[in-house]
């Protein structure tokens, strides 16, 4: 990328080139002060991008060596310890994780769906799309703590407790913008060719998005539906007050019973942390490990979903 | 929808394959509708439902403490008195301290992507050794990039509770030793006026930056790739060099997108809880040093909500909707200056 500006004045054109002017000077020489910024510059892009690396790498290491130093069988099947207990595992915050995240997913999914066909297929051009977009949008940007601040004001304190379903509300709300917009922009990106074939075979509206869109635009509705899976499984924030933790399974009289306190992976990482036993310490950094794998998991799949619908 | 085959003459109604709609097919589509709009509705209700539910909670405490709230700086529960100025205090100061260093990096980053650094440098050691049209090689330079983007968008696929738990075992003991010998050098420049004990503000802003750079980096790159070839190559022509170039040129073109990416990543800092819950420490100080404890609005929340009383709900209430305000008008500034500058590209071009 060397230039050199050669001025007017002493390269004129009527003269041969090369003429009256010291063909040194065009040489890219780190001495110029221009040149010297630009190789600075260049290196210090370089060095700010790895440094915004390390992070990651610093995270991953320590995630492998602590939390792996933990990891065995019986941490997926036992209970949370006591305060000094040895020992111990995390078995019903896994099942708690997994239970919200598809609570949340069995009420945004087809919420967002349906928001979306409407958003790309029934009414796209309306006014309420467009205020329905901006509502969308609006819960994108929303705090996660404030879906708990929600929550805790609609489910818990109608229900008169900390409760499974309240977390899985929480985490639904989080979950809906991604799942609607990613929908909307699936379906739009089926060729109208398809989709005018199908209208022009007699199709209702009702069947054209059941047999023609929604199968078409099936991998990218997904992709966003694991996009928002992996975000749902890592929140914390919305859970602490509304699912709270518990250290039992998750049944009363032998039944599964959703109304009751149910423990998190997440809230698990966070409770232990700040506790002084070294027993407690491992087990949030083996929960943080497990709880990593499962969302960049999740994550690497609805990434794979969207490169194949891109090619 | 269906205009059933009409026969005159030659085609006669027994062999047409067409048929109107059956009944089931024609409700079902006006059912089918109706239901796309009522969830569309739902939508806009959900966000108005989500703002009545907490102000209609924060209400009784609103009248009772009014402005003084606001501008209250003790959190009292024993007497009575409760104010959130130092959680608000908090929450911009680690949100602009984040916002600051997660720019300079994230800028840094979606720099070193634009510009193809890593795919022009291993494009230049393929050529080295005469392999850069190589079916398989030649491919290498792009496919690093690719890499390189997704790997930094990783960084936003990490829970903030585990960037907290990083951050309690490994930025506090790594940043303390250089914490203290500043404190002890500098201690009379009030930014390091206190000793770092443990969690505090420094190490919050830290993790915090680390969590928006990648929506930083990732909005910027948006914005620096959609300048115009023609630009950069304007600027050449002129005899620029790279820098010059992008100092000149490129940056100030795309500065409205860069702009309205610093907001959104603004937005997400205020709203970050677990991360600041467990590094901030969590205590009603208002200091402008980077190592004395602090505490959030979100902080504040996810503390105290568990274990609150139906008295001091009202009163969380009430911090939740100044949070939700603020969040409110940063995002919508934030998707402002976005839309602008998308605009203002079109009309460029």
């Amino acid at each position: 990328m060397s230039a050199a500006i050669i001025h007017p004045s002493t390269a004129p054109v009527t003269e041969p080139p090369g003429a009256g002017v010291d063909l040194g000077k065009l040489e890219k020489s780190l001495r110029r002060p221009r040149t010297a910024f630009n190789f600075v510059m260049s290196g210090l892009m370089t060095l700010m991008t790895i440094m915004a690396l390390v992070p990651l790498f610093s995270v991953v290491l320590m995630l492998l060596v602590r939390g792996g130093k933990r990891l065995s069988l019986s941490l997926f099947s036992e209970l949370p310890p006591s305060a000094f207990e040895q020992g111990g595992g995390f078995g019903n915050a896994i099942v708690g994780t997994l239970v919200m995240v598809g609570l949340a997913a069995l009420i945004s999914v087809p919420f967002g769906v349906l928001g979306a066909v409407f958003l790309a297929e029934v009414g796209p051009e309306t006014k309420l799309a467009e205020v329905v977009r901006m509502s969308a949008k609006v819960l994108t940007g929303f705090p996660s703590i404030l879906a708990g601040v929600f929550a805790y004001g609609a489910v818990v304190l109608v229900t008169g407790g900390f409760s499974a379903v309240a977390g899985g509300i929480a985490l639904s709300i989080l979950m809906l913008p991604t799942v609607m917009l990613t929908a909307e922009e699936a379906i739009r990106m089926v060729p109208s060719k398809i989709r005018e074939a199908a209208i022009g075979m007699g199709a209702t509206q009702a069947q054209t998005v059941r047999m023609v869109l929604l199968p078409t635009a099936f991998p990218g509705i997904l992709t966003g539906v694991m996009l928002a899976v992996a975000r749902a499984a890592g929140e914390t924030a919305p859970l602490l007050f509304t699912a709270l933790f518990s250290n039992y399974w998750l049944t009363s009289g032998g039944r599964l019973d959703f109304m009751q306190p149910m423990a998190s992976l997440a809230v698990l990482i966070y409770n232990f942390s700040a506790m002084p036993f070294e027993n407690q310490v491992e087990l949030a950094w083996a929960a943080a490990l497990v709880l990593v794998l499962l969302v960049l998991t999740v994550n690497l799949i609805g990434q794979g979903l969207s490169r194949k619908t891109m090619e | 929808m269906i205009a059933p085959a009409v026969s005159h003459s030659s085609v006669s109604r027994a062999t047409s394959v067409s048929r109107g709609p059956k009944f089931v097919e024609k409700y079902g589509n006006i059912v089918f509708r109706w239901a796309t709009y009522l969830f569309a509705w739902l939508t806009v209700f959900l966000v108005l439902y989500i703002v009545y539910t907490i102000s209609s909670k924060a209400l009784p405490a609103m009248s009772k403490y009014g402005w003084g709230f606001i501008t209250g700086s003790t959190w009292d529960p024993n007497t009575g008195e409760y104010g959130v100025l130092p959680e608000i205090w908090g929450t911009l100061y680690s949100s602009l301290l984040a916002l600051f260093i997660g720019t300079l990096f994230g800028l840094a980053v979606a720099i070193f992507l634009s510009e193809h650094y890593l795919g022009a440098f291993v494009f230049s050691l393929l050529r080295a050794v005469g392999l850069q049209f190589h079916p398989v090689l030649g491919k290498l330079p792009d496919q690093l990039e690719k890499l390189l983007k997704n790997l930094i968008e990783l960084l936003a696929a990490i829970p903030s509770v585990v960037y907290g738990l990083w951050g309690l075992f490994f930025i506090i003991p790594l940043i303390r030793p250089f914490c203290l010998a500043w404190h002890a050098k500098l201690g009379w420049i009030p930014l390091f006026s206190t000793t770092l004990s443990g969690p505090g503000m420094l190490p919050a802003a830290i993790v915090l930056s680390i969590m928006i750079l990648p929506t930083i980096s990732a909005i910027s790159l948006n914005a620096l790739l959609a300048v115009p070839p023609k630009l950069r190559e304007a600027a050449y022509g002129l005899g620029a060099t790279r820098w010059e170039s992008i100092l000149a040129v490129i940056l100030p073109t795309a500065s409205k997108g860069i702009f309205g990416a610093i907001i959104l990543a603004f937005g997400r800092a205020l709203g970050e809880t677990m991360a600041l819950a467990m590094l901030v420490g969590n205590s009603n100080v208002i200091s402008w040093s980077l190592f004395s404890p602090a505490n959030t609005l979100a902080a504040l929340l996810a503390n105290n909500f568990a274990e609150a009383g139906p008295r001091e709900v009202g009163i969380l209430m009430f911090a939740a909707l100044i949070l939700l305000g603020i969040t409110i008008i940063v995002n919508t500034a934030g998707a402002f200056v976005l839309h602008r500058a998308s605009v203002g590209r079109e009309g460029a071009q």
